[in-house]
């Protein structure tokens, strides 16, 4: 249990609570991963990619036993898997919309390798239940470090791809007779969605990868029909549920990627809640 | 202006074909600037096609194909498209004029959020197709016939000389079809655009169009509608007897042409 309590002095506590070393590592990646699952989820929900994602991130899984199991970092097994199988992915279908088979196929494919992995190694149960469901309070230096270029590489990548990315996820015929590349742009996408899966697993691990990914996304898609603005909204929910999740967990025993994914399903209800609301009162109007 | 002096597509002797199947050859025909014409013809005779390869999209198997004297290229910001085919379901909750936008900007890299000219060019070009209150709509929202007008203005929004539309009336009731073609006559008019259109009623087009390109049965035909729209002509064509009926006001109908093009695919399997 933790001896220190809440005292309602925000940044009174704040400063406390960044004075640990591992709070603030905390704090830092989980800001990073925020920001960087705001926008790469954006285009995740846009081009009607979820089970991508979800695919990626367990992949990344695998990698990660693999990792574990060769003595690696495990983040180096995250990158590595999740960007090869994305790659894979990419090239086996051209068509984001109809790629459902063979992210299935490499998904069952790599995981196959991650039972092989787990089952070669003995001392795993407690290394899979962070990759599984988070361990951001665990997180070294290096790793906020690896983060920190990941999330700078795939803001550099975003903004230059910005306009085809957003051209071909809203009419992908028209876009590539202007002469856009479709298979460039979709492998350029599962790279980034790997990439940040890959640092958004050490924040909300594997199996909770949509409450940063996804949720967020899709609250801001309701609440903007502007792309720019929806991935600011969604970037600023993302932030807003990660920074809540740490600070929450500091005082509580409970897991930090709960208190995430609890408050981020929580804005998803609200916001659609009230949007019945409105809807409702402006239909009655009429 | 002398319209049809100035040659918008020539094709010589021009043929497609995917992988070593021929889909139709020996095409000849040229087509002017400011032309409004219709495509025509079965399910699977090769319009399409026709269009990939005028965007640059597929190479010819054999001939020449060249728009304003130059070999078709893709990326040609001569030529505008709407395709057959959009991704757009009604979950898509971005705005349309932010599509229209991307008529412009979406082949550019880099970052750059401020409008340089983008904003401003999309919103009348909104309004010069008359969906300038949709500009705020999502583009989930929006029904088959606003749809069509919002792809219009993003095919015409980067200025193009030479506009194609595939089969943009499929989905539409008769009164939105006589809309939407109007439409399109008074804005290809007024900028001088040529434009070819793949349909697959001749009917609401004939108030309007110039010539019509008739694709079957491997070949592509082209001449005025009443030079096609003859059993005796389709009948050449197609090499089994077709009929063209008219009713008193002025309705076409092809009898026999799809049947025609079910004997066809069934050839082409066994
Ligand atoms: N990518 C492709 N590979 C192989 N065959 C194709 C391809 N695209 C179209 N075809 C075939 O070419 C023929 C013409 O297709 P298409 O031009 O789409 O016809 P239309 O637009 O007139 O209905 C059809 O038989 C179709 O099956
Ligand atoms: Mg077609």
């Amino acid at each position: 249990m933790n001896p220190i309590t809440f005292s309602f002095n925000i940044i009174q506590d704040l400063k406390l609570m960044l004075g640990y070393g591992f709070m603030l590592h905390a704090f830092e990646a989980g800001t990073i991963v925020a920001i960087i699952a705001g926008i790469v989820g954006y285009f995740v929900v846009l081009r009607r990619s979820s089970f991508a994602a979800h695919a990626l991130s367990h992949i990344g899984f695998a990698g990660a036993a693999g990792a574990v199991l060769m003595g690696v970092n495990p983040i180096f097994g995250l990158l590595v898997f999740t960007s090869s199988g994305g790659i894979i992915m990419a090239l086996l279908e051209r068509k984001a919309a109809s790629r459902d088979v063979e992210i299935g196929t490499v998904l069952a494919f790599m995981l196959g390798l991650g039972v092989l992995f787990i089952s070669l190694y003995s001392g795993y149960a407690t290394e899979a239940y962070s990759l599984l469901f988070g361990e951001i309070l665990g997180i070294s230096s290096a790793n906020v470090t690896i983060t920190l270029v990941a999330g700078l590489v795939i803001l550099l990548a975003v903004s230059l791809i910005y306009h085809p990315l957003l051209f071909s996820s809203l009419d992908e015929d028209v876009a590539e007779a202007k002469g856009l590349s479709m298979i460039w742009i979709g492998i350029l996408f599962m790279l980034l969605v790997a990439v940040a899966t890959s640092i958004a697993v050490q924040v909300v691990g594997v199996l909770l990868i949509f409450a940063l990914m996804v949720t967020p996304a899709a609250i801001a898609m309701r609440l903007s029909k502007k792309p720019f603005r929806g991935m600011m909204i969604s970037v600023a929910i993302a932030l807003l549920v990660t920074w809540f999740g740490l600070f929450v967990s500091f005082y509580e025993p409970y897991p930090v990627s709960f208190f995430i994914a609890s408050a981020v399903f929580l804005l998803y209800l609200l916001t659609r809640g009230l949007q019945k609301i409105t809807n409702f009162s402006l239909t009655e109007r009429k | 202006m002398n319209k049809t002096s100035e040659g918008m597509i020539t094709a010589k002797s021009l043929a497609a074909s995917y992988d070593g199947k021929i889909i139709w050859q020996d095409a000849n025909f040229s087509i002017g600037r400011g032309e409004f014409v219709a495509v025509l013809g079965p399910n699977g005779a090769g319009k399409t096609t026709l269009f990939r390869l005028l965007l640059g999209l597929k190479r010819p198997s054999a001939g020449e194909l060249s728009i304003l004297d130059e070999p078709p290229k893709r990326g040609n910001p001569r030529v505008g498209y709407v395709p057959q085919k959009h991704l757009i379901d009604n979950e898509m909750s971005v705005e349309a004029i932010e599509l229209v936008k991307l008529g412009i900007s979406g082949g550019e890299w880099g970052f750059v959020i401020p409008c340089r000219g983008e904003c401003e060019k999309a919103r009348m070009m909104m309004r010069d197709v008359g969906a300038e209150h949709l500009s705020e709509r999502s583009l989930g929202s929006l029904s088959g016939g606003e749809l069509q007008r919002v792809f219009l203005a993003e095919a015409l929004v980067s200025d193009p000389d030479l506009l194609l539309l595939d089969e943009p009336l499929a989905s539409l009731d008769i009164r939105r079809q006589g809309e939407l073609v109007q439409l399109i006559r008074n804005v290809t008019k007024s900028r001088n655009i040529t434009a070819l259109l793949i349909a697959h009623d001749i009917n609401p087009l004939l108030p309007v169009l110039d010539r019509i390109v008739y694709v079957a049965n491997g070949k592509v035909a082209i001449g005025k509608p009443e030079e096609i729209l003859n059993s005796h002509f389709l009948t050449s064509l197609y090499e089994t007897p077709v009929e063209v009926l008219k009713n008193s006001q002025g309705r076409i109908a092809v009898l026999g042409v799809e049947e025609i093009g079910h004997i066809h695919t069934h050839e082409h399997q066994l």
